[in-house]
């Protein structure tokens, strides 16, 4: 006996009551997956917000509105195939360690503050 | 003569047809094509469950009963939605070409009002217009994709559903007694208007979908339900909807 159910992608699976052995779906029986980002308000910074199934980029855009938009406040919304982005995993998290005592490296190390008030201060000045 | 007769039929008009759609497409939860349909699916009705509950507002300050009471205890004559609203939701290709047309309608019905000399009638036009614009952005382009980037078998089931559907659609149109009323008040230009822009809407999308528009010539409109002749559909989704509310009419929520 093969499950009948309402529920399409249950009855497509063709699962027998009997319990068989984990199936497999064929090859792009699924749809691609889409990560998606939302700007919270104009001129923020896109921030990603999880992701989802759809055949292509009009689909996704009409499912990442109603999926990550509705609850909160948006602006505007991408979408990018998740095959488009391409990564370093976190399993190579090890190449962004660096040794220690190389501040003068990052941007933090820079002490530039009090430089840039007297250079605004002195330039105002000049102006008035 | 009853106060504002031909305002409030108007309203009833449109916040029947609101509910009703709202019950059909709200049937689809738990059942989309798949998740992602499913939840944009059920959350356009949830939409329209929420512009009828603003028109029932609208009526209650007019005299009429609270919205609940207004929403669950008339009985099917009472109410003024059309056929198309009614009908069973079948398959999803007749469910979208119906989403594609009402909404299309609603969505020009509601363009037209955002002028209409009701203020809160206009002003609610103005309020919901985001929301419509996302549910014609849904249909038109699943309109798109099943009849024109899709399979034959998906281009063959919306043509047929937009034959089945367009004799049902052109009865969201059946003109009331009160259209030169309305229109001679500046509150609603009429359903002639209202179709005649519909047609020009919808006719290129469906074009630009690779579907044909059968010839309207041929079609008799599904007229009745304006005057409370409804199909044999309306009842029992009647009943259903206000199986919970008759067990204890008084429950707070």
């Amino acid at each position: 006996m093969k499950i009948q159910s309402l529920d399409p992608r249950i009855a497509r699976a063709e699962l027998s009551e009997e319990g068989e052995a984990p199936f497999t779906l064929p090859p792009l029986d699924q749809y691609e997956t889409y990560e998606v980002f939302h700007l919270a308000v104009r001129g923020a910074q896109p921030v990603h917000v999880g992701s989802l199934h759809a055949p292509n980029p009009e689909i996704a855009l009409l499912f990442a509105k109603e999926q990550y938009a509705r609850r909160s406040k948006c602006v505007s919304i991408w979408v990018v195939r998740t095959a488009d982005i391409h990564a370093i995993g976190v399993d190579d998290a090890d190449i962004f360690e660096t040794t220690p005592g190389k501040d003068y490296r990052e941007a933090r190390g820079y002490r530039v503050g009090g430089k840039l008030t007297a250079f605004k201060r002195k330039n105002m000045a000049s102006n008035e | 003569m009853n106060e504002h007769a031909a305002l409030k039929d108007l309203l009833y008009r449109i916040a029947d047809d609101e509910l009703i759609i709202a019950h059909r497409n709200s049937e689809w939860t738990g059942l989309g094509p798949i998740l992602e349909e499913d939840i944009a699916f059920s959350s356009i009705a949830q939409d329209k469950l929420g512009h009828s509950h603003a028109l029932y507002e609208i009526l209650h300050t007019l005299g009429e009963p609270e919205a609940d009471t207004t929403a669950f205890t008339r009985d099917e004559r009472r109410f003024r939605c059309c056929h198309l609203v009614e009908y069973p939701i079948g398959a999803y290709d007749f469910s979208l070409m119906r989403h594609f047309m009402f909404d299309t309608a609603e969505h020009l019905r509601f363009d037209m009002l955002e002028h209409s000399t009701f203020e809160p009638l206009a002003r609610l036009a103005v309020k919901i217009r985001g929301e419509i614009r996302y549910h014609i952005f849904h249909a038109n382009t699943w309109i798109a994709q099943l009849g024109m980037q899709g399979s034959e078998e998906s281009h063959a089931r919306m043509q047929g559903a937009l034959n089945d559907v367009l004799p049902l659609a052109l009865g969201i149109f059946e003109p009331s007694e009160f259209e030169e009323e309305l229109a001679a008040d500046g509150i609603f230009p009429g359903e002639k208007a209202l179709q005649e822009r519909w047609l020009e809407t919808i006719v290129p999308t469906v074009e630009r979908a690779g579907l044909r528009m059968p010839g309207l010539a041929a079609i008799t409109p599904a007229y009745g339900g304006r005057r409370g002749f409804h199909t044999s559909y309306l009842a029992p989704l009647l009943a259903e909807m206000t199986e919970v509310f008759r067990i204890d009419p008084s429950a707070e929520w």
